[in-house]
């Protein structure tokens, strides 16, 4: 009986050490390679022990790398500013589309409500090309191809759907009696809707806004396809250090630390309402 | 001003159901090109022909292995997740203090663009100094080729999804489990019912919408996987990883031919609404019951 609790107390402590090393080594790894020298980054067996240097953080803020072939510019800074722009812009195109309706699905049974709030989720999971490939070429005759706005504006199909669906629930949850009562004192829907529901809901408003940033800050494929490296986000801007071979590999885990940061940051001060945000609404945390 | 009652409602849906209607007119034109030839190269061309872009990618060898491909790709990815994922909020679900830091630290993978880990990957697995050749090398395993070789691209690929999204399915579950109500649990611990007994009648159907839940939502993701395969191996090596949307994405932006990569995202799409259609309806039900018992 002793010995079979001795094995199952290895066995769990074996599988904590291989869920932190796959889940959370990587994390780690990039994060000291960002402080590495490219001779330290290329040697034979990985250490963690090196001399940490700037370096690459700096040639980055800076914006101009020296390779052996020269100096190169580089824009990533640009990159983490459009992400900025675009996310924080998406968030409150958002909000001010999304709070009404996600107010009025949940308080008012009208015809059709269902099936729009239901057509609305349905854009998260359909497929981003079939709607990208027709916006690309209208954008184009339309003057709006690399623009913040048009990405925005696209970026709706992501951030939408996600803060229509949390913050209705969020709306549900708040007491309807509250709302008479205000009102019966002679004050007008909006005033109510102003001063009593939004303030009860802010919380989860304040969470799946936050929520909505983190979405828009990842994603890829829209600006890949719809923008050029002057709109670009990190996403894109990123992965365009790989192919151009003369940047320094510690340069790009840099670049990689400094377009995590944001996210990383955000989820760990709204984890509390991950849960009930990723679910759509549907799992408590 | 007075505003008619029943109206009300659809004023304040009205700004985002105009986001709808700004969605939809590409979609519906997507399908009217997926039954045009229409190639950006050649305009003078471009015609209405029905579904011969369908009948053309249906017999078309390349296409069955996007499919074939897509599914392999989904199905390893989903499998995996759960398993792992399940395992994980298993072990976790007592709440001491390392469970709790650990749980909020597994979620980070998750909060990371998939484009950017398929980036964190990369220089990790690089055939120069990528940490993971080395310790590959340390039990043993040399010249592992990783995205490189038609062989192992998928296994890296659902390597760095697993990566990236166990956490999702880990978190979920976690919460299912810890929301749980004792009582069962309680009773069979008086009875004294063993350990795995426990485990497949009591904890595994009740957790069931939880785990349905968060399967389908993976399935419609990994489905339509683009970012991490388009940064790690862009469908190669030749057409070993070619996906849905890759294949869409390379058929528009090489070969220009708008059309047949409509046709193919209108397969998908199809695909997709059918997974979101039971989806929908699983996760509806579960909103409804975690919102009867809050």
């Amino acid at each position: 009986m002793s010995s079979s609790s001795t094995l199952n107390k290895i066995l769990k402590v074996l599988a904590y050490f291989f869920i932190i090393m796959f889940f959370l080594f990587p994390i780690l790894w990039i994060f000291l390679m960002s402080f590495m020298t490219n001779d330290e980054i290329l040697r034979k067996v990985p250490t963690i022990i090196f001399s940490p240097t700037f370096d690459n953080y700096i040639a980055l803020l800076k914006g101009k790398i020296s390779t052996p072939a020269g100096v190169m510019d580089v824009f990533y800074m640009k990159n983490i500013f459009n992400s900025f722009i675009l996310s924080s812009c998406s968030v409150i195109l958002t909000l001010i589309l999304g709070i009404p309706a996600a107010y009025a699905f949940a308080r008012y049974k009208f015809k059709g409500g269902e099936d729009i709030a239901f057509t609305i989720l349905s854009f998260k999971f359909a497929p981003a090309l079939l709607i990208i490939i027709p916006l690309n070429l209208y954008f184009t005759k339309m003057g709006l191809y690399d623009s913040y706005f048009a990405l925005v504006w696209v970026y709706q199909l992501i951030t939408l759907p996600l803060l229509l669906w949390i913050v209705r629930g969020y709306f549900e949850d708040v007491s309807e009696d509250i709302e008479h009562a205000y009102r019966l004192d002679g004050h007008s829907w909006f005033k109510s809707f102003w001063k009593i529901s939004i303030p009860l809901a802010r919380p989860g408003i304040a969470a799946s806004s936050l929520i909505c940033f983190i979405f828009a800050w990842n994603n890829f494929v829209f600006a890949l396809i719809l923008g050029s490296s002057d709109i670009q986000p990190v996403t894109v801007g990123a992965l365009s250090f790989i192919t151009a071979s003369a940047i320094p590999y510690g340069l790009i885990a840099a670049g990689i630390v400094l377009s995590v940061i944001p996210t990383l940051t955000l989820a760990l001060i709204i984890q509390k309402y991950l849960v009930e945000g990723l679910s759509l609404g549907a799992v408590k945390g | 001003m007075k505003i008619n009652k029943k109206l009300f409602p659809y004023v304040l849906t009205l700004p985002a159901l105009l986001v709808c209607v700004g969605i939809l007119i590409p979609f519906f034109t997507a399908v009217y090109y997926s039954l045009q030839r229409y190639n950006l190269k050649m305009p003078h061309m471009k015609g209405f022909i029905w579904f011969d872009n369908y009948v053309r990618i249906f017999t078309d060898a390349s296409f069955w292995n996007t499919i074939q491909v897509s599914l392999t790709y989904t199905l390893f990815t989903v499998v995996f997740e759960l398993l792992l994922g399940l395992g994980i909020a298993l072990l976790l679900a007592k709440r001491t203090w390392y469970n709790n830091i650990l749980g909020v630290l597994l979620i980070l993978p998750l909060m990371i663009a998939p484009a950017v880990a398929s980036l964190m990957w990369k220089l990790m697995i690089n055939p120069n100094f990528g940490v993971f050749n080395y310790f590959f090398s340390l039990v043993g395993i040399e010249n592992f080729k990783w995205a490189s070789d038609p062989s192992t691209v998928i296994f890296t690929l659902v390597l760095v999804d697993m990566w990236v999204f166990t956490p999702f399915i880990m978190i979920l579950l976690l919460a299912g489990l810890r929301a749980l109500p004792r009582q069962p649990f309680e009773a069979a611990e008086l009875d004294g019912v063993p350990g795995y007994y426990k485990f497949f009648r009591i904890t595994l159907p009740m957790l069931f919408p939880y785990i349905l839940t968060a399967c389908l939502f993976r399935m419609l993701e990994s489905i339509q996987q683009f970012d991490i395969i388009y940064a790690l191996s862009q469908g190669g090596p030749g057409e070993s990883s070619m996906v849905f949307q890759v294949s869409a994405y390379l058929t528009t932006f090489q070969y220009t031919n708008i059309g047949k990569a409509a046709a193919m995202m209108v397969v998908l799409w199809a695909i997709a609404y059918f997974l979101c259609h039971v989806f929908v309806k699983q996760w509806h039900k579960l909103r409804a019951k975690t919102k009867g018992i809050a």
